[in-house]
């Protein structure tokens, strides 16, 4: 399996218009990018395009809520999350409502439209807001039960998908849960702790540590906000060591949650990889997560760094 | 003492009391509140999130004490309650918080974001059936900000019959006249321009005109209504009337007691 965590998304979202009359689904003109389009084909009268226009977007599903509708507001996440940043703070999060916004293209695996179109913020801004919870999917399987696991789940929400196709991690059995990280492989002398498209890497990482004498544990911790503190601690406990990896700024982003929960519960050597504080530019999706750094190469080399 | 006169002489204690607050835009969008609970919005104050009920956004938060007054004499809260406005542990905040105050419908403050929220509201209401009105209460500076023009394309792309905006056209805001720090106008053709009916009020504190206004603007179909109402900020308390630095300023012990002097005098 080779499919983008977006398609999943709309795959899920059409999926749910079929079984949860509540739901309806707005998108900014980017419905086909953000594969809502296949909802709104099928349910015409749930799902509303608002035109090049986030900030109504987000109010509009904020309205919707109010009276007990599961809006789905999705955009590229650059302009859902950025463009409506105070429309999500003042219109969902601070009353508490239950809406999902769903940031599509993230990062720079976005590809050739280049650094203005790559979010490398959101999750870092959207971990910021109180009631704000933020899932970041591994891959096509967990993207499907993000998806209805957040339409069950009531109050702010940001799911983080994106456009490149990256490989399945996950069996079709595999059972998500919203509130639980997600231990995809244990071992002994270091722990990586990634997100979204990042953790097939991890993955690949751990199985060339294996082979350099080094035993990882891989964590899929595709739920940042609130992040399962307790699976963390755990996993410093017995490793010690702990690597970060995620397709998006290393201020405030993952790494940044992860070394936050683990100063106050068992503080440990943290290294996180991300984007080192600069913004994307222009090139082949996945040519661009190797020019950042953002591959099992560079796990490999942080990983054997904190084992020396 | 007429239900306008108890409301403002609530803004002006309540603001007293807290010792800060917003009376200008209070007392000028009092009547047009007054209107809309007293006149026309069909809600129940024993069930506050029944689901048939018309709704309001105050998008124009800031006047949230012309809100709670007419909340609290509609029997939402008990009027002695409006005293603890902005006061810690209040369910009374100092912008509308719909989760601790009974009647609010939207959470709101932060202008240009409320008519964005009562689409949403009228969608919902088609999708479900229901015939309930959406009243959004605006500022006019609160024109300004560009949500406002997003979701009055939005209203008039999907006909939203069942929105009423109100646009309080008191021509002031903090920094000055609005046609000094950013022109607006002209309001009523801007929101004829997006596709909106549009109904013009010389008078916005004549009750029977607003009354009036508001019975034709639900005769609406396919379209939404913006009732522009010519205002006067500060509206009943002589020394605010018209006065832009009395947009934020909270009365003292004195100057309250002259301004209920002369809400008497109405």
């Amino acid at each position: 399996m080779n499919s983008a965590t977006r398609e999943a998304y709309g795959a899920a979202l059409a999926e749910l218009g079929r079984t949860n009359p509540d739901v309806v689904a707005l998108d900014a003109d980017l419905a086909g990018s953000t594969k809502s389009a296949t909802f709104g084909a099928e349910n015409p009268g749930r799902f509303f395009d608002m035109g090049i226009a986030e900030a109504d977007m987000v109010g509009t599903a904020a309205g919707l809520a109010t009276c007990g509708k599961v809006p789905f507001a999705s955009s590229f996440a650059v302009f859902c999350t950025g463009r409506a940043f105070e429309q999500i703070r003042n219109s969902v999060c601070n009353p508490n409502l239950n809406v999902t916004v769903v940031g599509s293209h993230a990062g720079p695996s976005c590809g050739e439209d280049g650094s203005s179109h790559q979010a490398v913020e959101d999750i870092a801004i959207m971990r910021s807001l109180p009631n704000m919870c933020v899932v970041v999917p591994a891959d096509d399987v967990e993207a499907r039960l993000a998806t209805i696991a957040l339409a069950e789940h009531v109050g702010p929400a940001y799911l983080r998908v994106a456009r490149l196709a990256s490989p399945t991690v996950h069996d079709e059995d595999y059972e998500f849960d919203l509130l639980r990280g997600d231990l995809l492989r244990d071992g002994d002398d270091v722990t990586v702790v990634a997100c979204g498209m990042m953790v097939p890497r991890a993955l690949e990482a751990a199985e060339r540590l294996e082979a350099e004498g080094v035993s990882a544990q891989v964590v899929n911790m595709h739920t940042i906000k609130p992040i399962d503190a307790d699976l963390l601690e755990e996993c410093a406990r017995k490793t010690g060591k702990v690597v970060t990896i995620e397709e998006g700024t290393i201020v405030g982003g993952l790494g940044t949650a992860v070394a936050e929960a683990l100063s106050e519960r068992y503080p440990v050597p943290v290294r996180r990889i991300g984007m080192p504080d600069v913004f994307g530019t222009s090139g082949g999706g996945a040519e661009l997560l190797d020019h950042f750094g953002l591959n099992a190469s560079h796990i490999v080399e942080v990983a054997h760094e904190l084992c020396q | 003492m007429s239900i306008t006169k108890r409301m403002r002489a609530h803004i002006v204690r309540m603001l007293a009391e807290a010792g800060s607050g917003h009376p200008g835009g209070s007392l000028s969008a009092t009547d047009i509140i007054a209107t809309l609970y007293f006149g026309h919005m069909r809600v129940d104050p024993d069930n506050p999130r029944w689901e048939d009920r018309d709704r309001l956004v105050l998008c124009k938060g800031h006047a949230a004490p012309a809100l709670y007054a007419a909340l609290a004499i509609r029997g939402f809260f008990p009027e002695e309650e409006l005293l603890t406005v902005r006061k810690l542990g209040s369910r009374l905040q100092g912008h509308p918080c719909m989760n601790t105050t009974p009647g609010v419908d939207m959470s709101t403050g932060s202008l240009g974001q409320g008519l964005s929220v009562a689409n949403g509201m009228a969608l919902a209401g088609r999708l479900d059936g229901r015939d309930y009105y959406v009243y959004a209460v605006m500022g006019d500076g609160e024109l300004q900000e560009g949500q406002v023009w997003e979701a009055a394309m939005s209203a008039a792309h999907y006909g939203l019959d069942h929105v009423v905006a109100f646009v309080d056209h008191n021509g002031l805001q903090i920094d000055g006249a609005n046609d000094d720090v950013m022109r607006v106008g002209p309001i009523a053709d801007k929101f004829r321009a997006f596709g909106w009916n549009v109904i013009e009020l010389a008078d916005g504190h004549d009750l029977e005109a607003l009354d009036d206004a508001v019975v034709r603007a639900k005769a609406s179909v396919g379209r939404p209504t913006a009732i522009v109402c010519e205002t006067v900020k500060g509206k009943g308390v002589s020394f605010m009337e018209n006065e832009v630095d009395w947009h934020g300023v909270a009365p003292t012990r004195e100057q309250a007691a002259a301004a209920l002097a002369d809400i008497e005098a109405l």
